[in-house]
């Protein structure tokens, strides 16, 4: 470990984990897809703030550098990437559908506190308990966002979000070899669903107006 | 130690055996990206495959575990096995291929990239078992899930866009689960190991898990299981695996997928032993048998009611791994020995039904379970190898899968009597579905041939395979029953 | 000597709120009205306009009980004692020993249902309408508001607010992360007890966004003058607790030197019209929110209320 120890800073470092969890409830509370990205991209650069803080608490560069990663791949290209998308396939202002905001929420506000408790014995050998729990937390509202949204783009976000968690969770373990390859890495997992839904949904217009596909629905139908 | 060392270090690690095992298939991969004669790159691509598999076959004579590599005896014995998986595929693709080709679902720019990402994904693979380094495992799992993903993408039809689509969701939502389980893992080993490389090492991790900090090792635990459990094909995040199946192109399910399921659950073999050095983590055995044992049951009530024939081989996969997962669960050496002797021979006859599954598709020109029929009639020798075959996955002697169906069940009856019952039931019933579909299949009213067919030297690597899991379940050699002990031993 | 020092810091302290009150109000207004591109009244206009108010002879309605005749000033009385408990720019007011945050917000509670009762008195559909949705609000505001009330006494060990101000000044509190967490709920709170946007839209000409509008309506002369001379209170009150809580440093106490003295008060104006400026702009920079929508919000509210006592609970507990 090493490096600058002060209570103020561990502070800090965890303020801007626990923004990124906040702005993980803003995102299941978002209705409109481009809110929706627009939230997506707020947590990213708040948890590139998040790395790079770490990384001076740590005294580590490297984690520096992932936050400088992070900024430009999850805070502009992506959500850069998924508004022309979004744009083109004129669905930005698209509502997305859930059940009821409350239930979502209060099941949210459970997983976190499963969370806490699941991260707490980490305290016991001096472990980061508190960025653990974040992060945690923020992994299984990624995840009840894909469970609770079942529409394809919302379901793309609920994803990146909960690669936000794991990248919180990696930035924030005191003394990670690797954490900026395997920030990379998560990264590289995101932009392909990206890509992926952009090849997809393009095709699936295309299809739409697809012979085969309208002569097997006929077939259904009869 | 000082930079330079530590680098040169590295570099020596790279060019002894492990590391020419995973470093032949990525430059062949590159290499095959700017071959564009068609001919030229499958002979390459097997031809790659094959120095890998003889490489991967000195590695047991070379153990290391470096900074970046491990080739202890388990590492050996899976890479052996997957390079081996991917020397018969690679050469049975060359006539598989040619008839796609000729039948219009591929051109000559997509076979390039086929032959390119199965060299990309049989290194990654490959990396993924004889990494050192929990995080590498993690990250080359990615990548080989990534290309698996594309792969199942290339023949561009709607069905294989939306296959691909929904194995990258699943599981991407297990790779994810799986980087967090091994963010926690590091968690658990700080205490013990300092923080730095050794607490990410396969090669440390065990030694030391004895001081790891319980409940992050639980909480690990969780992650990863499910994480990897979702690669292995077990429920509940398995409903990729039939969709990505039916879509791809065969070699590459096959190969790809049928090897992730082998790494991923080398993987859970590797934490099950974490855990029980621990003494303050929960038993692991009772979560992996309970995974395993569901998805045996799930599989086996549902195979009756496929009717795509691709599919209906995945719900069987599926089963098996599910087989594997809870010989691993059970524990010991005898119940280890079997789960992994398990793995090695129903990979070896699913890559053989396989490859003739994709000769009757292709013959066929459609892979609807009622429009084949009749093969042992028309096509005497495919319908011989895919009888036997079939005969091997539903448990029955000769073959070697009767051996270890019942090593893992008298092992249920000794250690966990109560288990016994629901395993035995599960695999009947898949026995029975398996032996239903054998009679529609191969006897049944013959169907007519819609498109050509590869020719008996497609069948080649499927009689190797199956000749394989006939030897090792009759008579297996003394000296690899003794290693194979020996690796169970070693291993939880 | 304490003692004559605290009653002259009260009086001061209640002085300064009256006068400012209606300027504050004003200073939100002017500011939002030039940020939408308008000229925008004077900073002083609330000021006249309740002088005019007060001048003018209050029409009653035929059936107006006693209760519609006094609710204004018993609202008005309630929110000035909690303002009197509200430190401002010093702490250590004689009504410091008084000053528990769950006393100021019952007595919110008092004035915010006595404005409701009177809204139902006279038999209006209008005014029924908004005590109702006041009430509706009041279900999930206040429990928010007792969960931030919660999390800050398990921050500082007591729910007095010149000891939590305190405690949080000397920078004694625990993690920043609940604190955060608490100052999100209780903005919420803040924003729908204040009626401000996107929950209420104070100069609202259509019922269907009427909130604190429609419970006003059947009011006029000096009633009406005390109603929005409690509501720019109110805003006063609200906006100094959050300067006190979230914005402890820079306040005075009885122990300081002269600098902090003289800087008390410059600090305690700026915190004030920072916060005013940020009300604005928020104001200016949001939609109005479908009134079926606002439980949402506060419900929110409550979550995050829980969320903070919770983690903060458990940190503490377990550490």
């Amino acid at each position: 470990m090493g490096g600058h120890h002060g209570a103020f800073s561990l502070d800090v470092a965890h303020l801007l984990g626990g923004a990124v969890l906040v702005l993980s409830f803003g995102l299941l509370y978002q209705r409109r897809l481009g809110g929706l990205i627009n939230a997506y991209a707020a947590q990213s650069c708040v948890l590139a703030a998040a790395a790079a803080w770490q990384g001076w608490v740590q005294s580590a560069p490297a984690l520096v550098v992932t936050g400088l990663i992070v900024l430009g791949g999850a805070g502009v290209a992506i959500p850069v990437a998924l508004h022309r998308i979004a744009g083109r396939l004129q669905f930005d202002r698209a509502v997305v559908t859930q059940p009821g905001i409350f239930p979502v929420m209060a099941a949210g506000v459970a997983l976190v506190l499963l969370a806490v408790l699941l991260a707490a014995p980490a305290a016991a050998q001096a472990l980061p308990r508190e960025d653990l729990a974040l992060a945690l937390a923020v992994v299984l509202l990624g995840q009840l966002m894909m469970i609770v949204r079942p529409a394809a783009p919302a379901q793309l976000v609920g994803f990146l979000s909960l690669l936000s968690g794991l990248i919180l969770g990696i930035v924030g373990v005191p003394g990670m070899r690797l954490a900026v390859e395997l920030a990379v890495a998560v990264l590289v997992l995101a932009g392909a669903a990206v890509a992926g839904v952009y090849l997809l949904r393009i095709r699936a217009r295309f299809e739409e107006v697809d012979a085969g596909r309208l002569e097997r629905l006929g077939g259904a139908a009869q | 130690m000082n930079e330079l060392s530590l680098l040169t270090g590295m570099l020596r690690e790279l060019v002894s055996a492990p590391g020419l095992v995973v470093l032949v298939p990525f430059a062949a991969a590159a290499g095959l990206g700017f071959v564009t004669d068609a001919r030229l790159g499958a002979w390459i691509n097997g031809a790659a495959a094959t120095l890998a598999f003889l490489l991967a076959c000195a590695l047991p004579w070379e153990p290391i575990a470096g900074l970046l590599l491990l080739a202890d005896p388990l590492a050996a014995f899976m890479a052996i096995l997957t390079s081996f998986l991917g020397m018969t595929t690679a050469w049975f693709s060359q006539g598989y291929m040619q008839v796609e080709v000729q039948a219009g679902r591929f051109d000559a720019p997509r076979l390039r990239l086929y032959h390119a990402l199965f060299q990309a994904g049989l290194g990654c693979m490959l990396l993924a078992l004889l990494s050192n380094n929990v995080a590498v495992t993690w990250g080359a799992l990615e990548a080989a899930t990534l290309v698996s993903v594309l792969a199942v993408a290339l023949p561009r039809t709607e069905d294989a866009a939306r296959a691909a689509s929904r194995q990258f969701v699943l599981c991407g939502v297990g790779l994810a689960m799986a980087c967090f389980g091994t963010t926690v893992l590091y968690l658990a080993a700080v205490p013990a190991l300092g923080a730095g490389v050794p607490a990410m090492s396969w090669s440390r991790l065990p030694a030391a898990a004895a001081a790891f900090n319980p409940a992050m090792l639980n909480l690990a635990f969780v992650f990863l299981l499910l994480g990897y459990g979702t690669k292995a094909g077990l429920v509940p995040l398995h409903g990729w695996l039939p969709d990505s199946q039916a879509a791809g192109p065969l070699p590459v399910s096959a190969v790809l997928s049928g090897s992730i399921l082998n790494v991923a659950l080398v993987v859970i073999l590797r934490l099950r032993g974490l855990l029980d050095a621990n003494p303050g983590a929960i038993a692991p055995g009772l979560p992996i048998m309970a995974l395993g044992l569901a998805s045996l049951l799930l599989a086996a009530f549902s195979l009756g009611a496929q009717r795509d024939v691709k599919r209906f081989f995945a719900g069987s996969t599926i089963a098996q791994s599910g087989v594997a997962a809870f010989a691993f669960g059970l524990g010991g050496a005898g119940a280890t020995f079997a789960g992994l002797l398990h793995l090695a021979l129903h990979t070896l006859t699913r890559a053989a039904i396989l490859q003739c599954v994709g000769a009757a598709v292709q013959l066929n020109g459609g892979q609807r379970c009622a429009g084949i029929g009749g093969l042992l009639l028309r096509h005497r020798a495919l319908g011989l190898t895919l009888a036997a075959g079939m005969v091997a996955v539903a448990g029955l002697p000769p073959f070697g899968l009767f051996t270890t169906l019942f090593l893992i069940l008298s092992g249920t009856v000794d250690r966990a009597p109560w288990l016994a019952v629901p395993l035995a039931l599960g695999l009947a019933v898949a026995g029975w579905a398996m032996a239903e579909r054998l009679l529609a299949l191969c006897l049944g009213p013959p169907t007519p041939d819609r498109g050509p067919g590869t020719g008996l030297p497609a069948l080649v690597p499927a009689w190797v395979q199956l000749a394989l899991v006939l030897v090792l379940g009759l008579a297996m050699p003394g000296p690899v029953a003794a290693w194979l002990a020996a690796i169970a031993g070693a291993a939880p | 000597m304490t003692t004559l020092l605290s009653l002259a810091l009260l009086a001061v302290h209640l002085a300064l709120l009256l006068t400012l009150a209606p300027v504050l109000a004003g200073i939100v207004r002017w500011t939002k009205s030039r940020l939408m591109g308008r000229v925008g009244a004077p900073v002083f206009q609330p000021w006249r306009d309740l002088q005019r108010l007060a001048r003018k002879q209050p029409v009653l309605a035929e059936n107006a009980s006693w209760l519609f005749r006094g609710a204004p000033t018993i609202a008005f009385a309630a929110t000035l004692a909690a303002a009197a408990l509200v430190p401002g720019f010093a702490l250590g007011m004689a009504t410091a020993p008084l000053a528990d945050l769950l006393a100021i917000a019952g007595l919110l509670a008092l004035a915010r249902c006595t404005l409701a009762l009177a809204g139902l008195d006279t038999g209006t559909a209008v005014g029924g309408l908004g005590a109702s949705r006041e009430m509706s609000f009041a279900a999930f505001a206040e429990p928010a508001m007792l969960l931030v009330i919660f999390t800050l006494a398990l921050l500082a060990g007591s729910t007095n607010l010149d000891a939590i101000a305190g405690a949080l000044r000397e920078g004694t509190a625990g993690p920043l992360f609940p604190l955060g967490l608490a100052l999100l709920a209780m903005l919420a709170v803040a924003i729908a007890g204040n009626g401000r946007a996107p929950i209420d839209n104070r100069a609202a000409l259509a019922e269907t966004g009427m909130v604190h509008a429609a419970l006003a309506l059947a009011y006029s002369g000096r009633h009406l003058a005390l109603i929005e001379a409690t509501a720019a209170l109110k805003l006063l009150l609200w906006l100094t607790l959050i300067a006190a809580i979230f914005l402890p440093f820079g306040t005075a106490t009885p122990e300081s030197g002269l600098l902090v003295w003289l800087l008390a008060l410059p600090v305690w104006g700026l915190k004030l019209g920072g916060l005013a400026m940020a009300l604005a702009l928020f104001e200016a920079g949001v939609a109005g929110m479908r009134v079926f929508r606002v439980p949402e919000l506060l419900g929110l509210a409550v979550l995050l209320g829980v969320l903070a006592a919770v983690l903060l609970a458990v940190w503490q507990g377990l550490a």
